[in-house]
């Protein structure tokens, strides 16, 4: 692990302080989002498939704050954080959570696809590996397009084995694109640690394609925050980075998993990286109250509470507005059943 | 009215489209220095530059998937595969992605890209480089597949792909790249979604696309021999496919053959024939017959070849039996 060259952790004063408040109140509401879909998913008020990022909020919290509203990211099956900190409409991600209406997809993706165009979210993804290439077409439009932007893509290190993981950052180092790499690495990869899956190293693969690689404690908010402001620095004038984020995931591959597979001493221990323990530590250390730290909590949990009510209260999508979305302008021929049944 | 080949129709669309919009962008393999394995963008990297016209490495599917990305963000990228067998390697990106980002992210942005690839067999190019896998795409909700059958189409379907918000699989016969062809003056643009009739005539309609259109065509004027009067409908595009010429033209012969050079179960003509069994029941005084290749691989050796492909004399055949 390297040191980052400045650090919200490392400074001291006032400024300091309020960074790592703003990216507290980021971890929070990606907790407390994840924990209310926890709860609304074991009511059987959340349908299909979830896949929490508790225990990773940081990297996403950290990565974000240092992105522009045009920076794009892709994401993965994994990515409620990675939405939430880009900003997208609360409302509507829970709407789209709950299938209603109102919802981001108007409840035809839900979970694992998850995307609002107008913050730069360009997708969550239910295929591992697929916003690689995503991010790297997104790339290559900033570069055409002369915007000035990045792009992100989000992966998990269970996504290394993906043969797409090669031809994309073959690619982004041949063209030398915007493009940033974000490694979630929690370790595993579906139901098998990674060690299992894996006979190489992502640092070794990065020098393969010479690509500057840093590896970091993924968990450490301020840290993750610090190296994501000076390596975004660099993708947008230079090309291509791989950020390596080392962290936990707390819950299991998707919600439900009972996770029997893992050393319960194992699953124990991650509370002792938990990324919002560790932030408000540092808060504290910093002279924050511990009243300013639950005013965060309590403003945000009414803040995801009005979402739920109004997701709640929201109509379910119509079957007609869906079928119309299709194609643009809905002008194909649908099997309408005129001449049958 | 000037004669044109039928890859200089595909080169011109595209000179054309990128002069057009600045946002049409040209990627794939060989498209840019070589001006594309079989010269489709020959010229064009010149014309338009490196940073419009993109070589990439032999990555299928993370051009195919950067394709998507791109035209989520601003640009309306053309890429090419350079044979449709590889398009096995571009699945996720098409049938997963943009195939379906429209729809599941809500209406809240179209893909504009087209997917350029040839398909189909005579040139002993063998199993893995002469398939026609169209059938695959047309299943999938949220594609179009376009499959033109001369130059004039192939200009003005493809400048209608490239215009198309959604994304379009545009499907070239490397056989009809040598074709020259008539094209008008003011070269126009065919809407995705309609048919053409190359041929009228009152007894049987046969409806084909791309190279065996040719075949209809041919077989057209053998049956006219033996006072035959076959209709020959292009249906030019696949998916979203011209239903009701098909119909009318079926309700003007009441006898229809299907022709393509794709394997025949499970094919674009089972679709075709079972929509006319359907809504064109009242309309037919004989079975609706299927020509198409046989469930085999597409062989290497030339009489093999040969034997598998459609030919005028089993178009015929299939005419005078629903006729008989």
């Amino acid at each position: 692990m390297s040191e980052p060259t400045t650090s919200a952790a490392a400074g001291t004063g006032h400024n300091a302080a309020a960074e790592l408040l703003a990216l507290y109140r980021s971890l929070v509401l990606i907790r407390r989002c994840e924990e209310r879909l926890s709860t609304m998913f074991a009511d059987g008020e959340v349908p299909g498939f979830i896949h929490l990022s508790i225990g990773q909020e940081a990297v996403s919290a950290g990565v974000m704050a240092a992105l522009t509203p045009e920076d794009t990211i892709a994401s993965t099956h994994r990515g409620h954080g990675h939405a939430i900190a880009k900003g997208l409409s609360l409302d509507g991600f829970f709407a789209e959570l709950l299938a209603r209406d109102t919802g981001l997809c108007r409840g035809r993706g839900g979970s694992m696809h998850v995307a609002d165009m107008s913050v730069g979210m360009l997708g969550a993804n239910g295929i591992v590996g697929a916003g690689l290439s995503i991010a790297l077409g997104s790339a290559l439009a900033h570069r055409t397009l002369k915007n000035d932007a990045i792009a992100v893509a989000f992966f998990g290190d269970g996504a290394l084995a993906e043969g797409l993981m090669h031809e994309c950052l073959n690619m982004a180092a041949l063209w030398k694109l915007p493009l940033l790499f974000v490694c979630e690495n929690n370790g595993w990869g579906e139901f098998l640690p990674t060690s299992r899956q894996l006979s190489f190293s992502l640092e070794g693969l990065a020098a393969a394609y010479g690509i500057p690689h840093v590896a970091i404690d993924g968990n450490d908010v301020a840290v993750v925050a610090a190296h994501a402001a000076h390596i975004v620095a660099e993708v947008r004038s230079e090309g291509p980075r791989i950020l390596e984020c080392l962290t936990t995931r707390v819950r299991g591959h998707f919600e439900g998993d009972a996770q029997k597979y893992r050393d319960p001493d194992e699953l124990a221990a991650l509370s002792e990286r938990d990324p919002l323990g560790i932030a408000a530590g540092q808060l504290t250390a910093m002279g924050v109250g511990e009243a300013a730290l639950s005013d965060i909590t309590t403003e945000i949990a009414a803040r995801i509470e009005a979402a739920v009510a109004a997701a709640r209260a929201a109509p379910a999508p119509l079957f007609e507005a869906a079928m119309a979305d299709v194609y643009t302008g809905a002008q194909i021929r649908q099997p309408a059943r005129q001449g049958g049944v | 009215m000037a004669e044109m080949r039928y890859l200089r129709a595909i080169n011109q669309a595209l000179s054309d489209a990128m002069a057009a919009d600045p946002s049409v962008i040209l990627i794939g393999e060989d498209v840019a220095e070589a001006g594309g394995a079989f010269g489709a963008s020959r010229g064009l990297r010149e014309r338009f530059g490196a940073e419009r016209v993109i070589d990439t490495p032999i990555s299928e599917a993370a051009l195919a998937g950067a394709a998507v990305g791109a035209a989520l963000s601003g640009l309306r990228p053309v890429a090419e595969i350079m044979f449709m067998d590889f398009t096995t390697l571009v699945m996720d990106a098409l049938v997963n992605q943009a195939a379906k980002a429209r729809f599941m992210f809500g209406g809240q942005r179209s893909v504009p890209m087209v997917l350029r690839t040839p398909h189909g067999g005579g040139l002993g190019a063998g199993p893995q480089h002469s398939q026609c896998l169209e059938a695959w795409f047309a299943h999938v909700p949220g594609l179009k597949v376009v499959c033109p059958s001369d130059p004039a189409s192939a200009y003005g379907l493809l400048r209608a792909a490239i215009a198309d918000p959604d994304p379009v699989v545009f499907i070239e016969h490397k056989a009809l790249y040598a074709m020259k062809g008539e094209v008008p003056d003011d070269l126009p643009v065919i809407p995705l979604g309609q048919a053409g009739i190359l041929r009228e005539g009152r007894d049987v309609s046969i409806v084909a696309y791309g190279a065996a259109v040719h075949t209809a065509l041919t077989a057209a004027t053998q049956l006219a021999e033996e006072g035959i009067e076959a209709e020959v409908v292009d249906l030019r595009s696949i998916q979203p496919w011209d239903e009701a010429t098909v119909l009318a033209s079926l309700s003007r012969t009441h006898h229809l053959v299907v022709v393509h050079e794709a394997v025949e179960a499970f094919g674009v003509g089972a679709e075709i024939v079972a929509r006319m069994a359907d809504i064109g029941f009242d309309e037919l005084d004989g079975p609706i017959l299927r020509v198409a290749a046989p469930f085999m691989p597409v062989p290497f050796s030339k009489g093999l070849e040969t034997a598998y492909l459609p030919s005028p004399e089993r178009v015929a055949a299939a005419v005078r039996r629903t006729l008989a």
